[in-house]
């Protein structure tokens, strides 16, 4: 996130639209906002959301934040399920570049903003880069406490012994706790937060991140934020400890171990491969010379 | 002794009908007090008002914490009231859906408090859940089933389980056996009856049947319109009714 320079923020890249479509006004509401998610990390804090050129569900609340965050000399990644390439990150990339005119990459190193839906990049996040979460639903207490008034109540209290009934479940049913995304983690000692629809794979990585974490509910019009270098745990029980999944092969085209991968169909014979999920991690392993075994 | 729950004039309006007029009683540690009178009287409301889930216009609740102080419930911050009422008070409800998470199996049920408290060992959470069930005579292998599939005993009895695993010392009973067929009724009286006298717990039951307070009931408050009409010894009041109303309630109770 660099600084936006004021002067050629408010010049439209000559679409008609304000620097990256949301006007000044907005914007600032929106780092008000910012700002004390980070002030207060893992709180949820209520914003004015705004109709954006695009349905709900398809990331009107990271939208938003990448929105107020952009300065002109940034440069932008858009991730869907860990891939450059699919419908969702193509079209918020373009829609950047034609509201905003900054850059975009799919390289995780040289992005400044990464805007991302369901993973956190494999490669690690440095200091002075933004992740920016698309969430639908940010009360993690929701399915299990309907109330808006109660699970507030329930956050300002620290009573989160609800969460733990939610694992608990878990385990009763599938003999292991067996929410394997979206999975509830407590920030900085305190607030309990939704991760998003991240894998809980991706949890570890939230812990200690020297990049700052942004998560946008566009539909239900929520800021929160991890700061760097901040304490994030994930919940569990003592006789049942918090586990990522592992997977009992490698890439199929990188051969990169220890990675988040997608199983992708071949054929209707039952032909199917384990891919990184990551595609910019996968094609910048590829080009230092690793192959999988369908490489 | 000083008493565990004491409760001064305590009053309620809804807009201008009155349903509570200055109710005033104390309640004793292992004493029941079992709150009589027709639908419409100001039970239910009186035990709202007690539990602080209803604000009262007028009165006070002192309740004496276990470490020996009493103290205004008013006064007490909304974590120490919340904490109070999750460990040292329970709350059956004549609605179990009211009182049970529905979509949460009876183990979580029962578990809930437990978390709430802070336990954070599956086994030994899943244990205590065991040990409770058994207890209310609900069968182990129905543990991880929700109480959707309970029958209307079996919910009242889980109910009860989910209440006293934090070994409360007051719990609060609102008809915990209407719309229970009479056998079912028995066998659930039978239960708390059992439970109250090993667990030495404070009750307060509310019921507009006789037979539920004379069974269970140390004590008996008779209301009528919001005020209390009599009280005293439960066989006192029901064998030798003082007030003209508790003389109609008491000969309205037809003889098996």
């Amino acid at each position: 996130m660099n600084a936006p320079d004021l002067a050629s923020a408010t010049v439209s890249a000559g679409t008609g639209y304000n620097f990256a479509y949301l006007d000044e006004g907005t914007k600032r509401m929106i780092r008000r906002a910012i700002l004390k998610a980070i002030a207060i990390p893992g709180y949820q804090v209520p914003f004015a959301a705004r109709e954006m050129p695009m349905p709900y569900g398809w990331g009107t609340g990271g939208v938003q934040v990448t929105a107020a965050i952009l300065g002109a000399a940034d440069v932008l990644k858009v991730i869907d399920q860990g891939a450059d390439d699919t419908t969702n990150a193509v079209s918020i990339r373009r829609f950047f570049t034609a509201t905003a005119g900054i850059a975009t990459t799919t390289r995780t190193a040289e992005a400044t903003v990464i805007q991302t839906r369901h993973r956190i990049p494999e490669a690690p996040l440095a200091e002075g880069q933004v992740l920016v979460y698309q969430v639908p639903i940010p009360e993690p207490l929701r399915f299990l406490e309907p109330r808006e008034t109660e699970t507030r109540q329930l956050h300002a209290l620290a009573e989160y012994g609800l969460m733990h009934v939610k694992l608990y479940e878990d385990i009763a049913r599938h003999g292991h706790i067996a929410t394997t995304y979206a999975y509830p983690v407590e920030v900085a000692g305190r607030y309990v937060m939704d991760p998003s629809p991240t894998p809980k794979f991706d949890n570890p990585k939230m812990d200690d991140c020297p990049a700052l974490q942004l998560f946008g509910a566009g539909r239900e019009k929520r800021i929160y934020a991890i700061p760097p270098h901040t304490r994030v745990r994930s919940l569990d029980f003592e006789d049942h400890p918090f586990r990522v999944q592992s997977f009992d092969r490698p890439c199929a085209l990188c051969g990169a171990e220890d990675v988040y991968l997608d199983e992708v169909v071949l054929d209707d014979a039952g032909g199917r491969m384990f891919v990184c999920s990551d595609t910019d991690h996968c094609e910048t392993r590829r080009a230092d010379g690793h192959t999988g075994e369908a490489a | 002794m000083e008493p565990l729950l004491t409760v001064e004039g305590l009053t309620k309006r809804y807009g201008r009908r009155l349903a509570c007029d200055g109710i005033g009683f104390t309640l004793d540690p292992g004493e029941v007090l079992a709150v009589v009178g027709e639908s419409g009287s100001g039970k239910s409301t009186l035990l709202s008002l007690v539990a602080g889930e209803v604000a009262a216009d007028a009165g006070s609740v002192a309740y004496r914490l276990r470490d020996g102080a009493t103290r205004d419930l008013d006064t007490l911050s909304v974590v120490e009231r919340r904490a109070l009422m999750r460990t040292d008070w329970g709350f059956v409800r004549q609605d179990a859906t009211q009182g049970l998470r529905m979509a949460v199996s009876a183990g979580g049920n029962v578990g809930e408090r437990l978390m709430g408290v802070g336990d954070r060992h599956y086994g030994r959470i899943r244990a205590t859940a065991l040990d409770w069930l058994a207890r209310v005579e609900i069968a182990p292998d129905r543990i991880d089933d929700p109480p959707t599939r309970f029958s209307g005993g079996m919910r009242q009895r889980l109910q009860i389980a989910r209440n006293l695993v934090t070994a409360p010392r007051l719990v609060l009973m609102d008809e915990p056996t209407s719309g229970l067929d009479v056998s079912v009724q028995a066998r659930l009286l039978d239960m708390i009856r059992g439970l109250v006298a090993e667990l030495g717990l404070a009750v307060i039951i509310v019921t507009h049947d006789l037979a539920v307070a004379r069974l269970l009931s140390h004590r008996v408050l008779v209301m009528r319109a919001g005020r209390v009409i009599e009280t005293g010894l439960t066989d006192q009041v029901l064998d030798d009714p003082q007030a003209a109303y508790t003389q109609l309630l008491v000969s309205s109770v037809l003889a098996a």
